[in-house]
């Protein structure tokens, strides 16, 4: 893997997810170790899509799996701009309990005009996600 | 004084009214047929993804879509049970339009005993100048069918 085109910080990525208004209506954070970038959603009730069990909303997962994907391939490409999403495709795997949730991607392929991307949603334990996400984005151009 | 029972229409918005999340993002129902259920999602500045272009952002119509998905497995169901999302496949063609709120139709076109299968497509105006398309899994009753003597019951 060819390093990222200049060192980001974590405050600059932060910066860039804040310059999103649904980001922060949303409510998600990142932090930056070395290259791992994992994106925050901490817990709120707004999040909760069956107030049942309770459990999030799908659309609360999914947006988070996609911010981490579009996130990650903005860090690793140092573009200016954040990819656009083509397609993705969402495994939900167990429900979403009302605590923390996490979210890392690798881009498994970069091509000059598309990445695609897989990502991961976890709470209690990494190895135990609880949804994950595979798609496709397009790149723009510099 | 008699009271009319609630009609559909409301009984979908209700469901939204008690889902936080639906809720916080200003979904609203607009039309139902059997097996088929047709939301909205606001336009709002801070829905917005993209502060140059002021687009809404993808995963509001994910939510919108999901939503409205899971509405339409309701709606086809005899019998109100749970739902949860098994998978979602969505394929993002164009942006919305800046400054209208988007539409989605759902139509759950297959249940079975465990899953029920559905499409969705989110526009402005036209269904055929789609926004963006979906394609989902629900399994039905999401306690897992771990009720009471399920595993007695012969398998098909």
């Amino acid at each position: 893997m060819s390093a990222p085109a200049a060192p980001v910080d974590e405050a600059a990525l932060r910066a860039r997810l804040a310059a999103v208004p649904f980001a922060r209506f949303f409510g998600v954070d990142l932090e930056l170790r070395g290259d791992e970038l994992t994106l925050v959603l901490p817990y709120r009730d707004a999040l909760v899509g069956n107030p049942v069990l309770p459990a999030l909303h799908g659309g609360v997962v999914g947006a988070l799996l996609e911010f981490a994907a579009v996130m990650t391939v903005g860090l690793r490409l140092g573009q200016a701009q954040l990819p656009k999403t083509i397609d993705i495709n969402i495994d939900y795997l167990r429900s979403g309990r009302p605590t923390a949730t996490f979210a890392r991607a690798i881009v498994t392929r970069q091509g000059r005009r598309i990445a695609s991307v897989s990502a991961e949603a976890w709470q209690f334990e990494r190895a135990d996600p609880i949804a994950a996400l595979h798609g496709h984005f397009l790149l723009t151009p510099e | 004084m008699t009271t009319d029972p609630p009609s559909l229409g409301e009984i979908v918005q209700a469901m939204i009214d008690a889902t936080p999340y639906a809720r916080a993002l200003g979904l609203s129902f607009v039309s139902f047929a059997p097996a088929r259920v047709r939301m909205r999602a606001p336009y709002r500045p801070e829905l917005v993804g993209d502060p140059e272009s002021g687009v809404i952002a993808g995963p509001v119509i994910t939510a919108l879509l999901d939503h409205v998905c899971g509405a339409a497995v309701m709606s086809a169901m005899p019998v109100r049970q749970s739902v949860a999302t098994l998978d979602l496949r969505i394929d993002y063609m164009r942006p919305a339009a800046v400054g209208r709120g988007v539409l989605a139709e759902a139509h759950c076109y297959k249940v079975t005993r465990s899953v029920a299968f559905v499409r969705a497509v989110a526009f402005e105006d036209d269904p055929e100048d789609p926004v963006a398309n979906a394609t989902a899994a629900f399994m039905i009753a999401s306690d897992g069918g771990r009720r009471p003597g399920a595993n007695l019951k012969p398998s098909r």
